[in-house]
């Protein structure tokens, strides 16, 4: 499969700019997420790849063959959209055979059985080809739609939240199955989505969208590690970071532009107060099973940390509070580098 | 505030039997989730409560007093359906003050009321506002004054964050909760969304099938699942569940499973041979390179804070680890696991709950 090409691509609806000089790579093989709030961007630029809708500057490339013009069908993609549509009266494997038999394709019916079942044993519905799609439960009718993209071998796959209509604990196993299913036949894929469970567990690379804008392109633990600004370190992560003005913690070394400090969770050190000093007082204590939520307030100003449940902090406690590893933001919420690792940091 | 206790409950509709002989007390000032999934009767049974139906039989009392046949106008009851019904033609103030009015209250105190609940919730400076122009945080705080102005025994609140996206969610149940440690008022939440209510709940009642499976602190019943169902519906990804064959008796602190002798919390009871199911949580797999217990590694999943792997055992069990993220995991690669035997539970398979061991001190509830 050839890489896909997105060059200065812009969209405008009236006087939204939905999609502004939009550029990045799909490498051959990868599952590029694209992830951003609702109204960023990330649907239309899906359709300019697929050629629903005209850039109004830009070009789609792939395989450096310039397809900005093309048509639909000839562009050699399948789109996967985010509620299924399966034609109720055929069976699940007419539905599946279904793109395999257009008049274009000329495929044997013995090469779309072999297809077919492939694509259905990779989906574990096998047991099922048989019945109507009408009589399966909603989430293998999003197998079924998934897998109605994937008998066909285009040179892309484009899937608009292709899991967003499921419960969360189908949504998990989906999630898994896709990426393994992706790893297993090789395929592209440009993947939209909201969430960003979504785009942290299953994603080569990230592509986070800001009212129409490319903000940042990295994989999941560069993004996460690493974010340009305090919305995109607020974008990942559960629970979210910490975000909190830099005068809560005057004595933190930080670049003399901050305004705003960023801690994840996980790097909010604390340990009960033993000689009368403390920083902030434990209010609330989150037992959410594998890790606590411990509440602390400092001034007026609530930090949360991860806890080990058997820590035995209680609310009331005074504590100490360290930070490992803290985020710098200057007053536009921009990422500050840190003076001793400039070179390291981007 | 005031208590609500629930005694023998049972609501039938015609053949089907929507909540079964469900007892449990809300203490004064709880924050209490009827947790479940779809169609279990965690809904029907806050209708009941509310006196928006009928029970077939059983009591209900509020504050002490039998209030099982009295008309839901004249229980002292806020019911939040969804957050999101508001008057859009009228301001903020209107709206909060709209239940008070319509009491006949008069005008000084309804004003004085709306303005102490505007304070509590931290929307002073919207009251003049349109609540057409407001975001949709904003209107769910509205939405939520105008429950806390009455000043009612309990707030009964059914599903009402489950129309959000998952961000906003997450700072309305932060929200909710603070809210409740202000005002401390007798709360009853219906969800079927495990984390909300491990979030914000004192006391969670879990219901299947029409009947209460287990009540207690969301750390009680996280750790010590009375049933395989608990351990299944509450943690994300839940409890891995691990087939095999065998008997235990009272004192025993180990099982084997295949080639492997595995320690547990000490058993307080005996079973005969039969089929068993070992309960781990994904956090008490450690992977560890020689243990007798091999895997596969199939998959991992990054979340930045931690990363979920999931593995296959020899004997096709598939199991999901939560680890440091830090550590290098790579599908195909064969490991070791280890469980932290203290954290183990065991279950009859047969009927699904619990045995009783150091762990499990209590009584499992068997699946009717």
């Amino acid at each position: 499969m050839p890489e896909w090409r997105l060059e200065g691509l812009s969209k405008r609806f009236g006087h939204n700019q939905a999609v502004a000089d939009l550029s990045l790579t799909v490498a051959d093989g990868e599952l590029l997420v694209l992830l951003g709030p609702t109204g960023a961007g990330k649907t239309t630029t899906l359709r300019l790849v697929a050629g629903l809708e005209r850039p109004d500057d830009g070009r789609v490339r792939a395989a450096g063959r310039d397809l900005t013009r093309e048509p639909p069908a000839s562009r050699d993609v399948a789109f996967v959209f985010q509620q299924y549509s399966l034609y109720p009266h055929l069976s699940v494997y007419d539905n599946l055979a279904f793109p395999l038999r257009a008049p274009a394709r000329r495929m044997s019916e013995a090469d779309v059985a072999a297809r077919v079942r492939e694509i259905a044993r990779l989906l574990h519905i096998e047991d099922k080809l048989k019945s109507r799609a009408t009589q399966l439960s909603g989430g293998q009718m999003q197998r079924v739609a998934i897998g109605r993209a994937l008998v066909r071998r285009p040179s892309i796959y484009l899937m608009d939240e292709p899991l967003s209509s499921l419960d969360a604990k189908l949504r998990a196993e989906l999630r898994i199955e896709l990426k393994r299913i992706q790893r297993e036949l090789g395929a592209t894929i440009l993947y939209v989505t909201h969430d960003q469970t979504e785009a942290m567990t299953m994603a080569t690379r990230i592509g986070v969208l800001d009212r129409g804008r490319l903000v940042q392109l990295g994989t999941p633990r560069e993004i996460y590690e690493n974010p340009v600004n305090r919305q995109v370190a607020a974008r990942l992560g559960s629970p979210s970071v910490n975000l909190v003005p830099r005068s809560l913690f005057p004595r933190l070394p930080a670049p003399a532009e901050t305004v705003t400090i960023g801690v994840r969770t996980e790097h909010v050190r604390i340990r009960k107060s033993t000689d009368g000093s403390s920083v902030g007082v434990v209010a609330r204590i989150e037992h959410l099973g594998d890790q606590n939520h411990l509440h602390v307030a400092v001034g007026d100003t609530m930090v949360v940390t991860l806890g080990d449940p058997e820590s035995g902090l209680a609310p009331g406690d005074h504590v100490e509070v360290e930070m490992v590893a803290p985020l710098f933001f200057d007053a536009r919420g921009d990422r500050l580098p840190v003076q001793a690792e400039r070179s390291g940091v981007e | 505030m005031a208590e609500i206790s629930v005694h023998n409950l049972h609501k039938a509709f015609a053949d089907l039997v929507a909540v079964r002989d469900s007892t449990f007390t809300v203490p004064a000032g709880d924050f209490f989730c009827l947790l479940g999934p779809s169609g279990c009767g965690k809904t029907t049974t806050l209708r009941m409560i509310a006196g928006l139906e009928l029970p077939t039989s059983g009591r209900i009392l509020l504050g002490g007093e039998d209030v099982t046949f009295v008309r839901a106008s004249q229980r002292d009851i806020a019911f939040v359906f969804q957050l999101f019904a508001l008057y859009p033609h009228l301001d903020v103030r209107a709206n909060i003050g709209y239940p008070l009015r319509s009491q006949g209250v008069r005008r000084r105190e309804v004003r004085r009321r709306v303005e102490e609940t505007a304070r509590i919730l931290r929307i002073t400076h919207l009251l003049d506002r349109r609540v057409s122009g407001l975001a949709s945080g904003d209107r769910q705080r509205v939405a939520l004054g105008r429950a806390i102005v009455r000043e009612p025994l309990a707030f009964l609140l059914d599903e009402p964050l489950g129309a959000l996206d998952a961000e906003m969610r997450e700072l309305m149940c932060g929200e909710l909760r603070a809210l409740h440690d202000r005002i401390a008022a007798t709360t009853v939440y219906v969800t079927h969304d495990q984390l909300e209510a491990m979030s914000m709940a004192d006391t969670i009642a879990l219901m299947n099938d029409g009947a209460v499976e287990q009540i207690g602190s969301p750390q009680d019943i996280y750790d010590r699942p009375a049933s395989m169902f608990v351990a299944d519906f509450v943690g994300s990804p839940p409890m891995n569940l691990i087939r095999f064959h065998g008997r235990i008796a009272p004192g025993d602190r180990s099982v084997r499973l295949g080639p492997a002798v595995l320690a547990v919390p000490e058993a307080r009871e005996g079973i005969e041979e039969t089929d068993l199911v070992l309960g781990v949580r994904p956090e008490h797999v450690r992977l560890a390179g020689d243990a007798p217990l091999r895997a596969q590694v199939l998959e991992t999943e990054y979340l930045g804070t931690t990363q979920i792997v999931t593995l296959t055992t020899a004997h096709d069990a598939v199991l999901k680890a939560r680890i440091a993220s830090d550590v290098t995991v790579r599908p195909g690669e064969t490991t070791g696991l280890d469980f932290r035997p203290e954290k183990l539970s065991l279950f009859h398979r047969a009927s699904g709950r619990a045995l009783r061991s150091a762990l499990h001190e209590r009584e499992g509830r068997a699946r009717a």
